[in-house]
């Protein structure tokens, strides 16, 4: 990797208009990527590493402002390019990748259309006899980035793909020019994990194979870990540590990138005891559930379409104090799980033990109701969990006030509570779009502990925050759960998550439940391929050098950052 | 959060106008018994033009003072409007909430009948209502309300239907609070402010659906109305053209300011949500 | 859902909202004041006694309302849709008469309005988001011109327009859809009924126009923000692509749906128009009704109007099918 760095930044700065958060977007920022070359760009949201990116393509958004330094491009200075410059760079020399695989692909037009575009747009094969040609070279596109049955997907519509697969057509758009330079700017993040992997290995492999430059955006370090050959950590847009990959996630000189490091959840099992005895505090026993498929008429059959099934023969115990986690990708049926388990929905068959008395699943709603107060949830997203017109105090007390306490009662409780969860009193009165994701999920964890519950669903409750906020209230939910020795089932998609606070798991896949088992064995022994499959999926982080002591590293990185952020 | 409320409401472009304009109209309507005569009342030769002495926009066919009768009808268009628009939210909101609520075959069957009563060319149904009930003001009312309801009906289902399965509502339902309970304080802030948009914009729409009503005569005769001021100017269009265009002006400007100030309620308490 | 099977369920729902409407019709006169054989003689039929108990013979008004309603429906499936004693002619005659006129006016109106419409709202909604200072003032002018003309009486501005081009500026005719006497025949006659269409469909176009504008710059503006533009700008395509190919596209969808709904509105203003500009459509015809009392060809009327609604609706639906690749399965995996 030797030779003129292919693209060059020096001392980069990006203004926000009046009025931001603050007054730079990046500011001072330098970087050079290389031929073949894979730099990746790690940073918390808010960052400025999304406008960065931007920046490079020429495609900031109307308010953001070139306010210094300057970016080339094999030497040549692209903030003097014109209009039309730019669009001849555009897919030519420079390509970019986004986030979301389906909202970055055109609903009207055929993936096949899309990719041709490409071509089209540079005069590529675009004489009048060339039609065939340039559909041939779509095909060998699509085949290269490894879409089965390429002939024939050109004709389908974005919707007709996986997520994975919209990913590969956007890289087979984002390729077919050959591009000295390609730009990714968070290209897994929403993408399941097994999927991740092999994304990012195509990425890679373009890299290699032709020596193409690549810009990764990212927030997840497991990434870095995978594919990044250098790179460039920023904070508040501020460039804080670069180096080569390798050396910085071995030995990070700077506290934050060491803070952000510790946050990564590990992914490796501590060693725990549960005393599972007696009656267990939940019994699940053969859930079915169908989604029946939509009809054109009311009385017609539904011709040649079955339904969805989202939970076949499902059943798992649990007992009071342990914490079970519930593992799977998107589809797997764990949602519709965590749902049935608190009655959001309803399932088709099955049993739904409680303490061996109640069944949950077929209680008439009147019976139910008191029982509502054993068994509460989490939600996943901070945003929408709570009711924006109402006071925090107002949100907490929900529970209390509705099974008959006394408002001065229930609203003392909200206070205790919120203590509890690390909140200040004087949260009581304010509305909720005055705190953080972070801040919000401990909201409605006090609001979930309001009615002294013995089961808790955290349905992929930190799976919206960022990893550093992450690691916090994973901390808070074990503290709460030692004190209050609650049965939690922590429903997620991410795997060393669940290896960091759950005893045993459940490993979902299509509706079924394909593992079950303490958490030691599933990752030290797992018997059914996907589990396998999932467990490769992981990134591993290189092992730190000079760690003192596991946890106490970890301990003082959290309250590091819950300094800085508060 | 009412002071935010205001701010945001006067940044809409024309709300405050709109909102100053409204309430000069509301007292010339509410005062005129006291203080103007009859607009029946002739006053002046016939067709006299504007800016003449005492007769300000002039006269009309029969010597009635134009200014005059042009006040005057502020009273019908302003309470032809309200009166409408809270029958269509009483008839509108009822359903819309029954089917949201309900779901099942009882939401199936009301939107049925909310599709019908949408398809249907209002304007031919509200006249037909109003010609077979007798030229009045009720029967101008239940004629404007008759057609207008299946717009609230919708809003109000979806947003019942979409507020349903909010995080937040789930959370409630979970922590046992009751139906009753549930739509009180979860769901019924959150419909209102899309709700108070729709009615000011149907207040709007309702005050141009009756000014139509009367100008095919099918308003309260003894009623002074813009519709019938416009109606009654058509038979002279050729001598004296200038009488319909005050009446009209008067009706637009009207339906502009409750136009204006609808969107100002929807700039603040779309904002309302985000904080600021 | 396969092209035939949606569009059977469009018709079948066409068909029921068409019988809904005759329920309705049939209701309405049950439920006014007064006695149903009165009102559906007329004002004129009721001076004929003779006429009003025949009249009550077969509405069965003596008989339980389900027999009156079997009665109804018997009717209607012998297509009779009433009797109007002023006219002495059947209601279905009379509407079917004064029917292509409208059709003419509703069709030329809608043309004008949605080409008019889309236009403005879209210059408008990418003068809001891409454009420049001077395109900025634009886009808020169609802004602020759309909400001005929604909040306009369609019958007065008709009237206006009557005023403006007829009698003060003399350049079109006011009223008819032909000239009076000059018995123009062919190419001449064309020319003739073109220039009295002018006034009444572009009056009406504009107005409904507004409610285009505001849809599609709405829907513009939101589609500007998605993901797949950006994509479509980061390969390089230039801005003209982009807003018509990805972003138009995209934001015709709503449009034609929301548009669709509208179409019911545009039957009612085309009967406004139709009075003012004299205009020998349904619009005249009901203003005839309406001053006579003559009710079973206002009944006639509205089941006749909503019938024509279905049947646009069916074409929009039609149209939203071939618009949009992901209904009716064509995103086949």
């Amino acid at each position: 990797m030797s030779g003129a760095p292919l693209l060059s930044i020096e001392q980069l700065t990006l203004a926000l208009p009046a009025g931001a958060e603050r007054r730079d977007a990046v500011r001072d920022v330098s970087l050079t990527v290389a031929p073949g070359e894979v730099l990746c760009v790690v940073g918390a949201s808010g960052s400025g590493k999304s406008l960065l990116a931007a920046a490079i393509a020429g495609l900031l958004p109307r308010g953001v402002r070139h306010a210094g330094g300057r970016i080339a491009l094999r030497g040549r200075d692209l903030a003097q390019c014109s209009d039309a410059e730019w669009r001849a760079i555009r897919g030519r020399d420079v390509s970019m990748i986004f986030q979301e695989p389906l909202a970055a692909l055109n609903p009207l037009m055929t993936v096949g259309a899309q990719v041709d575009e490409v071509l089209r747009v540079h005069r590529v094969l675009s004489g009048r006899g060339d039609g065939a040609a340039r559909a041939a070279r779509v095909t060998a596109l699509l085949r290269d980035v490894g879409l089965p049955e390429p002939e024939r997907l050109r004709h389908a519509y974005p919707d007709a793909l996986s997520g994975g697969q919209r990913q590969r057509v956007l890289i087979a758009m984002a390729l077919a020019l050959e591009p000295a330079l390609l730009i990714a700017d968070e290209p897994t993040t929403a993408l399941d994990v097994t999927t991740q992997a092999r994304i990012l290995a195509l990425i890679e492999h373009a890299a290699r194979t032709r020596r193409t430059g690549v810009l990764l955006i990212t927030h997840d370090f497991g990434v870095v870990a995978r594919v990044a050959d250098r790179v460039v950590v920023l904070r508040d847009g501020e460039p804080v540590e670069s180096g080569r990959a390798a050396d910085v996630l071995r030995a990070p000189r700077h506290p934050y990138t060491r803070a952000l490091l510790d946050a990564v959840p590990h992914g490796r099992v501590e060693p725990r005891t549960v005393i599972r005895s007696g009656v267990p505090l939940l019994d699940v026993h053969g859930l079915h559930k169908r989604y029946a498929p939509r009809r054109a008429l009311p009385f017609l059959p539904a011709r040649g379409r079955r339904g969805v099934d989202a939970l076949i023969d499902v059943g798992f115990t649990l007992h009071a104090g342990e914490t079970l986690g519930i593992v799977g990708e998107s589809g797997s049926g764990k949602s519709t799980l965590a749902r049935a388990l608190v009655r959001l929905a309803r399932v088709d068959a099955g049993r739904i033990v409680l303490r061996g008395e109640h069944d949950l699943a077929r209680l008439a709603d009147n019976a139910l109701r008191p029982l509502r107060r054993e068994i509460q949830m989490v939600f996943q997203d901070p945003y929408a969990s709570l009711n924006t017109r109402q006071t925090i105090a107002q949100i907490v007390a929900t529970g209390p006030l509705a099974h008959g306490a006394g408002r001065r009662d229930a609203y003392r409780r909200a206070a205790e509570l919120l203590a509890q969860v690390g909140l200040p009193a004087d949260a009581l009165d304010r509305y909720p779009h005055a705190f953080s994701g972070g801040q919000r999920q401990r909201i409605s964890l006090a609001r979930a502990l309001a009615l002294d519950p013995s089961i808790l669903v955290a349905d992929e409750m930190v799976s919206g925050l960022d990893v550093s906020v992450q690691a916090q209230v994973l901390d808070l939910l074990a503290s709460v759960q030692r004190r209050r020795a609650m049965a939690i089932v922590f429903v997620t998609h991410d795997l060393r998550v669940a290896a960091q606070i759950c005893d045993r798991i459940a490993v979902m896949q299509a509706g079924r439940i394909v593992e079950l088992g303490d958490t030691a064995q599933v990752f030290g022994a797992a018997r059914h391929p996907y589990t396998r499959a999932l467990l490769d999926a992981m990134p591993v982080l290189p092992a730190r050098a000079a760690a003192s002591g596991t946890a106490d590293a970890a301990t003082r990185a959290h309250q590091r950052i819950n300094e800085e952020q508060s | 959060m009412t002071r935010g409320f205001l701010r945001r409401f006067v940044r809409a472009r024309g709300a405050a106008a709109g909102m100053l304009f409204l309430a000069v109209v509301a007292l010339v309507a509410l005062s005129a018994p006291l203080w103007l005569p009859s607009p029946w009342r002739m006053a002046g030769e016939p067709l006299l033009r504007p800016l003449q002495a005492g007769h300000p926009l002039g006269t009309d066919m029969l010597g009635r003072d134009v200014l005059i009768a042009l006040l005057w009808s502020a009273r019908v268009s302003l309470f032809v409007g309200l009166a409408a628009t809270v029958a269509t939210f009483a008839l509108g909101a009822s359903i819309g909430a029954l089917a949201g609520w309900c779901g099942g075959w009882i939401d199936r069957a009301l939107m049925a009948v909310t599709t019908l009563f949408q398809t249907v060319p209002q304007f031919a149904v509200a006249v037909t209502i109003a010609a077979v009930l007798g030229a009045s003001l009720e029967s101008t009312i239940v004629a404007i309300a008759a057609v207008s309801w299946p717009a609230i009906a919708r809003l109000v289902r979806g947003e019942f239907i979409g507020l349903a399965q909010r995080e937040f509502v789930l959370a409630a339902r979970l922590a046992g609070e009751s139906p009753t309970v549930l739509v009180r304080r979860q769901i019924l802030p959150h419909v209102w402010p899309p709700l108070a948009v729709l009615a000011a914009l149907m207040v709007a729409t309702a005050i141009l659906t009756e000014s139509a009503l009367s100008f095919l005569g099918l308003g309260d005769p003894s009623q002074m109305s813009w519709g019938f001021m416009i109606g009654a100017a058509r038979n002279v269009v050729r001598d004296a053209w200038w009488l319909s265009i005050w009446p009209g002006l008067a009706i637009v400007a009207t339906a502009l300011a409750i136009n204006r100030v609808g969107e100002g309620l929807r700039h603040a308490s779309a904002l309302a949500e985000h904080g600021r | 859902m396969n092209t035939a099977l949606r569009l059977t369920s469009t018709v079948l729902r066409g068909l029921a909202v068409v019988l809904g409407v005759l329920v309705v019709n049939f209701f309405l006169v049950r439920l006014a004041p007064g006695d149903p054989a009165l009102m559906l003689a007329g004002d004129a039929g009721s001076g004929d006694a003779a006429y009003v108990e025949r009249l009550r013979a077969q509405l069965g008004l003596s008989r339980p309302l389900v027999e009156q309603f079997a009665l109804y429906l018997r009717d209607l499936a012998h297509v009779d849709f009433g009797f109007s004693y002023r006219n002495q002619l059947p209601v279905l005659q009379l509407v079917l008469e004064r029917l292509p006129a409208t059709l003419l006016l509703m069709a030329a109106a809608f043309a004008v309005s949605v080409v008019a419409g889309v236009t403005a709202g879209a210059i408008a909604a990418y003068g809001e988001s891409r454009g420049g200072p001077w395109m900025r003032r634009i886009a808020r002018a169609i802004g602020a011109l759309a909400v001005i003309v929604y909040a306009t009486p369609l019958f007065w501005l008709s009237l206006m327009s009557v005023i403006a081009f007829s009698v003060v500026l003399g350049w079109l005719p006011s009223f008819g859809m032909e000239s009076v006497g000059a018995g123009y025949t062919g190419w001449r006659r064309a020319l003739d009924v073109a220039a009295h269409l002018v006034l009444p469909a572009t009056t009406l176009g504009l107005v409904y126009g507004a409610i285009y504008v505001q849809l599609t710059r709405a829907a513009m503006l939101e589609v500007i923000e998605r993901e797949f533009v950006r994509t479509a700008r980061a390969k390089g395509a230039s801005e003209p692509r982009v807003m018509i190919r990805h972003v138009l596209r995209n934001a015709l969808l709503p449009v034609v749906t929301l548009g669709g709904l509208q179409l019911g509105q545009l039957a009612g203003g085309a009967l406004v128009t139709e009075i003012v500009f004299a205009w020998p459509g349904l619009g005249g015809l009901m203003y005839d009704a309406l001053l006579q009392r003559d009710y079973p060809v206002l009944l006639g009327l509205i089941a006749v109007v909503a019938a024509l609604v279905v049947l646009f609706n069916a074409l929009t639906d039609l149209l939203y099918g071939i618009v949009d690749p992901r209904i009716d399965g064509r995103g086949a995996r």
